[in-house]
């Protein structure tokens, strides 16, 4: 088969809604905007457990501690499986987590957001899995088989912590005037990192029109951060806090809230390492890589160790 | 008297719990491969959910109308009774998997003999809390003889950390007055007999991992009756941050 005949045919399958799957021949390009596409959210849920593992130590009360760590353990669970993923389509695990500390790869800019208080986590809960599961939900339909699969599952868990984080800040806003004030303090250094999860405006984003080609994307980021605001306004309205947008009013034309512009130039300084804790968060990842180290030989010492006897 | 006892005992099994559930957690995210990341915050989740469960008895048992969280997160420094090896710095990988291996090393026959207790809410923790701390042996075990038997670099780690920590375990089968009041009445085991189990668990794991017990049998203790290391303060400034900042408030 001619390789027009092979791009014909895949193009096809993805037409017809029929998924790729790791041994079925696949255009290169494709390919790797699958590993870079994969790999970075498997780095965005592993990243993800440093500003939410800070408070594992200071939870309130005992079962919100139990809640939190639960919770940041399905985040390296999902890492796990957008991993496995990757390795689906020939990419070395090891590789791509140097990618991310060589600076390489990238991750959600979210956590590069330090999460200062209590209410920070509900935040994250809410906005963050929230902003997550727009992307997500759609991603379950994702034309590669492995990832739409993870999708799946990731989904069931993320909206979980979506509903725990709101639950949470709910008690805060029922609270004290000093809990409403964490909350909605959290709320105003949250929303717009949250909006910007989305990406750069269509007219900027490099990789979409190809992505939605191949199916890999299914709805823009446009489309997906005026879904987010549109179902996040009236949960803010129910908690009894205050979206920090002085434009942010319903347009009964278009059926959508109107919003502001986002600080581009924020969004691009933050993805481009200059962002509060961009630093500190891959200082972290590499320490623990690096520390690591010995217990990795270690094991991997042993397992030889015992396939030798085992031989003998 | 016996119920006062009694309250004193779970306390110490819940503090025990509670702080090396708490220095666990310590790990997340910092852990050496996402699979022990996720094992040791397992761990510390299965200890926080039995510390939960035993300072509801003991909030019973002391009957002041207190909630588990009030035990937990508002006493005094010196009135936490947790054996000194929980508190102490998770330092590297070998020195957690040690700390811990000693510990569930002691907690799995600890808890099978208490599934006998005639106290049936304590016989019911300690089988519920036995089928996790059988996981938790097995997985530290399984790491101490990789260590041991890995690489010269993790065995000097391993054997380090067994050096520095021995002298934290005999406390571990620490009795007095509280564990004769209610040993005499049958209501909970005896530590000789799982001092007996202990060390022969030890023994055999050590002896597949290359690893020495220490020739300096020199005994440290005091967590039981309050005196703690320097390092348990700063714990409980992190444990206890929120509560004391903002009192008397839901979560």
């Amino acid at each position: 088969m001619t390789l027009a005949e092979q791009e014909k045919r895949f193009q096809e399958k993805i037409d017809n809604e029929i998924k790729i799957e790791p041994n079925d021949w696949m255009p290169d390009a494709y390919r790797q905007t699958l590993i870079r596409q994969i790999s970075q959210h498997a780095h965005s849920e592993v990243v993800g457990m440093l500003p939410e593992g800070n408070w594992i130590t200071r939870a309130p009360n005992l079962r919100r501690k139990a809640v939190l760590l639960a919770k940041v353990q399905d985040e390296a669970g999902h890492g796990l499986y957008l991993y496995s993923a990757i390795e689906t389509l020939g990419a070395d695990r090891e590789q791509t987590i140097d990618d991310l500390h060589s600076g390489k790869a990238k991750y959600s800019s979210i956590f590069n957001y330090p999460a200062l208080t209590w209410a920070d986590i509900g935040a994250i809960g809410w906005l963050v899995d929230g902003a997550a599961i727009m992307n997500q939900v759609a991603l379950c339909r994702t034309s590669y088989g492995p990832y739409a699969r993870a999708m799946v599952k990731i989904c069931k868990e993320e909206s979980f912590h979506q509903r725990q984080g709101y639950e949470s800040l709910m008690v805060l806003c029922k609270g004290t005037p000093a809990q409403k004030a964490m909350a909605q303090d959290a709320l105003n250094r949250f929303w717009w990192p949250a909006l910007m999860m989305f990406g750069p405006n269509d007219a900027e984003s490099t990789h979409s029109e190809q992505s939605m080609n191949w199916k890999i994307k299914r709805f823009t980021n446009d489309e997906l951060r005026q879904s987010f605001v549109d179902a996040t306004v009236a949960q803010a309205e129910l908690l009894g806090l205050t979206i920090p947008d002085a434009n942010l009013r319903w347009n009964e034309e278009r059926g959508h809230y109107d919003f502001s512009e986002i600080n581009w130039d924020e969004f691009w300084q933050v993805v481009k390492g200059n962002g509060p804790c961009n630093k500190e968060r891959i200082e972290a990842r590499v320490k623990a890589k690096e520390n690591g180290l010995w217990v990795r030989e270690a094991a991997n010492a042993y397992a030889k160790k015992r396939a030798m006897k085992k031989s003998a | 008297m016996e119920q006062k006892a009694l309250f004193e005992y779970v306390l110490r099994m819940a503090d025990d719990s509670l702080i090396l559930g708490q220095r666990l957690g310590e790990w997340c995210g910092h852990g050496p491969i996402l699979e022990e990341d996720i094992a040791l915050t397992n761990i510390s989740l299965d200890l926080i959910g039995q510390s939960i469960s035993l300072f509801d008895l003991a909030a019973a048992l002391q009957g002041e109308g207190k909630t588990h969280d009030d035990l937990a997160f508002l006493r005094f420094e010196n009135q936490y009774k947790n054996v000194l090896l929980v508190e102490q710095p998770n330092g590297d990988f070998a020195m957690t998997i040690l700390r811990q291996f000693f510990f569930d090393a002691f907690r799995k026959p600890f808890y099978e003999a208490l599934c006998k207790s005639p106290i049936t809410q304590l016989a019911a923790i300690a089988e519920k809390s036995l089928k996790e701390t059988r996981y938790h042996l097995k997985h530290t075990s399984e790491w101490v003889i990789r260590m041991g038997d890995g690489t010269e670099e993790s065995h000097a780690r391993a054997q380090a950390a067994i050096d520095h920590l021995w002298r934290y375990t005999h406390e571990l089968f620490y009795e007095d007055a509280i564990d004769a009041e209610l040993q005499a009445s049958a209501q909970v085991p005896s530590l000789k007999a799982i001092e007996t189990s202990w060390l022969e668990t030890v023994k055999a794991v050590f002896a597949e991992a290359t690893l020495e017990i220490p020739a300096n049998n020199w005994k440290f203790d005091g967590g039981r009756q309050g005196r703690h290391s320097e390092h348990m303060g700063y714990l409980l400034a992190e444990l206890q941050y929120m509560q004391r900042a903002y009192p008397n408030m839901q979560w």
